[in-house]
């Protein structure tokens, strides 16, 4: 495409700043969807309906190395577009990768926490305030979930085609994605599990 | 084995009346029809080139205004059906339930499967046109957009002769659409249905938002923008704010009645409130987001007909923001009864009534832009001024319902069914209709016919007011909605029988312009100008209908209204039409992924209505291999060559040396 366009002064205007444009207000709508969960979770923190609560079943430890976890993911997907922005592909395939099994552990303990919790009682039927919990938390980790497959095809698609201007775009949009769900689950941290221990 | 059948069949498709038999039927032989026309005239292949895999913005309108026109006449016929019931005390024509269903997707069926599609469609269709663009930002994910639309849509539709079809109202309130008091698939028809075309329109949000920020004509200011683009963004904005809520609400919903939460539910400490403030959060700003663009159409025919430029465009913009974020604050009015105390109804009454500031300035600027102006009385200029009263009637008794302690006597009377029909009515679906009128030219490259137009305008409106005005009346002598039948003791039959008739008539207006529709492709000349109303905007400087990459070079905009600057320039001999040297342009690549991503969202949202993981996890892993595919397929578009333009134009009657 580009001896076609050689030469010529093309007025289409740059596909890969719109689609970061067009990203950023997507985001917008994704922090509408997480605002409008935490104001039914806030809503219906007190509705346990007689049943267990936030004090009698959350685990902080595992909280707290899922937090610390995915914090630190957040840092390897910045490492990567350093990598990136010098040209280094390897570099840039190998922190998206660290980046990935990161984001797979959290996830991992997410399912173990909702495992432990199921088993002490507390399902999405249980009461309100479950529902509501599973609902929120839920979201986020199928968020996280679909930022993995989606690094993943990057990948693969970086594999094979290097550092080009549609690759560079495509990881920094996913990165733009990554510390979002960071910044959602630092909401998560403080709302659900902190204030609810306390 | 064939008992077993038997029963099944009886459950999953609605049985026992002879109103659903007689569609059965009818969809039945027009499958028929399609599937034989198709294959005789050998036009599949066709089919599939041309129309299912366009990405081109203006098929993707037409589309659009096609699926919205059958959708009116499916809510119409529920309209009707349900005057017929209510023309006479102690009719017997619906059952009570079947009444419940009708309304449920009357209402479904007019905001959300026609109002939205016919407004996406003339954002498709004129909005690139208008900003001097190519196509929209993302040509895929509008025919995304659309595809997603179209599969909600049939899903929704199909309820009515599978499962049996939605009856909680047309926003679903629980406990009544929980589990525990609406086990059939009706509800879950109306989640899927919704929830799927809901995630076209918040996609068509973001693509239109994109488009009009960032891919104007180069010295387009905002400020020199066209008022329907202005409209259409300050939509988009609220679009994009409001639709997220919509498929969250829906979602929790949805997870109440599948799953077994108790978000909404009545036991497990659930919260039935809470829906009826997400839903409305949501549902109050949906109102605006069909009538801003409605107002954008007013503006540009009034300043074309009135051959002036528009009045007070800044104002215009204003009125048009402020209405968009205020749209967000009033949601509370629609249950001021429900006992949220005298401090939150009156936040909410006054919020409501500030809407009224705005709305009232564009009025006055639309008057004032016909003042002293050389009006001419042209169809689409005959349905503005024509939504002028009914405007100030609806907006008027929306302000007397929005008075929170008068509100007692008027909640959910047919005070309110009245007060909200004419401002959707009057304001959004004869807005869209000036629209067409005015934009068919540019769309299909000839005028729809001057006489039958008149025709269909006058039997709109005498049917509309015969058939709302006395609604006002019965809601203050004290029916109320949602009500399927009534005593001869209450002395409501005169005014419901002439309101009847009034919805007879309104549905004779439909057929007269689809006659005229038929009369005029058959009979009306080809519009050769590309400008045949001497219009302002630039949709109007390219032949009509517009080439398939719109603008064969680009324009460069000098001022407000600039088509028409350049005319007069021209015309004072100041300016020659400039020679112009041809580029190849940049065009998308057609695209199957989006009709066949929408079929798979289908059978995700059928699987889950009948619980049929089977079908649901095949359809989700279709949905996930389309986004993989599509992600990686980098060969997305191609030039169109200078001599095939050129070819183009001349066959357009345009010759560019």
């Amino acid at each position: 495409m580009a001896n076609v366009n050689a030469g010529h002064h093309d007025h289409h205007p740059d596909q890969e700043e719109l689609r970061t444009f067009a990203f950023w207000i997507y985001l917008m709508t994704d922090v509408i969807l997480f605002a409008t969960l935490f104001a039914t979770y806030i809503v219906l923190q007190g509705s346990t309906d007689g049943g267990p609560g936030p004090k009698d079943l959350f685990q902080m430890n595992g909280i707290y190395a899922s937090t610390f976890i995915l914090l630190t993911s957040s840092f390897t997907s910045g490492l990567a577009i350093l990598a990136m922005n010098k040209g280094n592909r390897l570099a840039l395939m190998n922190w998206l990768g660290v980046t990935v099994f990161l984001g797979a552990s959290f996830l991992f303990l997410e399912i173990n926490e909702f495992m432990h919790l199921v088993s002490e009682g507390a399902t999405i039927s249980t009461s309100a305030f479950w529902t509501a919990f599973y609902t929120l938390v839920g979201t986020h980790g199928l968020h996280v979930a679909l930022g993995l497959g989606w690094m993943i095809i990057l990948i693969m698609q970086i594999a094979k085609r290097g550092i080009t201007p549609v690759t560079k775009r495509k990881v920094n949009i996913i990165s733009l994605f990554w510390h979002f769900l960071d910044v959602v689950w630092i909401f998560v941290f403080t709302i659900v599990y902190v204030m609810g221990v306390n | 084995m064939w008992e077993s059948v038997k029963e099944f069949a009886s459950e999953f498709f609605v049985t026992g009346d002879p109103l659903i038999y007689g569609a059965d039927v009818s969809i039945v032989l027009s499958m028929i029809a399609i599937v034989s026309v198709l294959t005789y005239f050998k036009k599949w292949g066709w089919l599939w080139r041309e129309w299912l895999t366009t990405v081109d913005h203006k098929k993707i309108g037409i589309m659009y205004i096609l699926a919205s026109v059958l959708m009116l006449f499916r809510g119409g016929v529920d309209a009707l059906l349900m005057r017929a019931q209510l023309a006479m005390p102690e009719m017997q024509f619906l059952s009570g339930d079947h009444y419940n269903q009708i309304f449920t997707t009357h209402g479904v069926i007019m905001i959300l499967f026609m109002a939205m599609p016919l407004m996406f469609g003339l954002f498709n269709v004129i909005v690139p046109l208008q900003l001097g663009a190519r196509d929209v930002a993302f040509p895929f994910l509008n025919a995304l957009s659309f595809w997603l639309f179209f599969s909600g849509a049939m899903l929704f539709n199909l309820s009515f002769v599978i499962g049996g079809s939605p009856d909680a109202g047309w926003l679903a309130y629980p406990p009544y659409s929980e589990l525990a008091f609406n086990p059939g698939p009706g509800q879950d028809f109306y989640i899927w249905g919704i929830q799927i075309s809901g995630i076209g329109s918040l996609m068509t949000g973001i693509n239109f938002i994109v488009t009009i920020l960032k891919v104007r004509a180069p010295g387009m200011t905002l400020m020199k923008m066209p008022m329907f683009s202005w409209s259409v963004l300050s939509s988009c904005i609220a679009i994009v704010f409001a639709f997220p809520i919509l498929t969250v609400t829906l979602a929790l919903l949805f997870i109440d009645r599948y799953l077994g939460g108790h978000f909404f539910t009545l036991d497990g400490g659930g919260n039935p409130m809470m829906y009826i403030n997400l839903i409305w959060m949501w549902g109050h700003p949906e109102v605006y987001i069909i009538v801003l663009p409605a107002f954008g159409i007013f503006s540009e025919i009034v300043a074309t007909f009135s051959r002036k430029k528009l009045f007070g465009y800044k104002s215009m913009v204003f009125a048009m923001i402020i209405i968009s974020v205020l749209s967000f604050l009033v949601w509370a009015h629609h249950f001021f009864t429900m006992g949220s105390g005298a401090d939150v109804n009156a936040f909410f009454a006054v919020t409501t009534m500030l809407i009224a500031i705005p709305t009232g300035v564009k009025v006055f600027n639309w008057l004032f832009t016909m003042f002293r102006g050389k009006i001419t009385f042209e169809t689409p200029m005959l349905w503005t001024v024509g939504i002028i009263p009914n405007f100030v009637i609806g907006g008027m008794t929306g302000v007397l319902l929005s008075v929170a302690p008068a509100d007692f006597q008027y909640h959910n009377s047919y005070f309110l069914v009245a007060h909200f029909h004419q401002v959707i009515i009057a304001g959004v679906v004869f807005g869209f209709f000036a629209g067409l009128y005015y934009w068919w030219p540019k769309i299909f490259g000839f005028k729809l016919n001057e006489r039958i137009g008149r025709w269909a305008f006058w039997l709109w409106n005498i049917g509309f007011y015969l058939c709302f005005m006395p609604q006002y009346a019965l809601g203050l002598m004290g029916m109320t909605r949602r009500l399927y039948t009534y005593g001869w003791d209450k002395g409501w039959f005169e005014m419901n029988l002439v309101s009847t008739i009034g919805a007879v008539i309104m549905g004779a207006a439909f057929l007269v312009q689809i006659w005229d529709i038929a009369h005029s492709i058959k009979h009306m000349k080809r519009d050769t100008t590309g400008d045949p109303w001497n219009a302002r905007t630039l949709e109007w400087s390219i032949p009509s209908p517009a080439p398939f990459y719109n603008f064969a070079v680009m324009p460069q905009v000098t001022s407000q209204d600039d088509w028409h600057e350049r005319k007069l320039r021209i015309e004072q001999g100041l300016e020659k039409p400039a020679k112009v040297e041809l580029e190849p342009i940049h065009m998308p690549k057609n695209s199957g992924i989006p009709i066949v991503m929408s079929m798979f969202w289908f059978f995700v949202g059928f699987g889950l209505i009948f619980d049929w993981l089977w079908m649901a996890v095949p359809g989700f892993i279709g949905v996930i291999g389309c986004m993989v595919v599509h992600s990686f397929n980098y060969d997305t578009d191609y030039y169109v060559t200078v001599e095939e333009i050129k070819r183009t134009e001349a066959e357009a009657g345009r010759v560019i040396t």
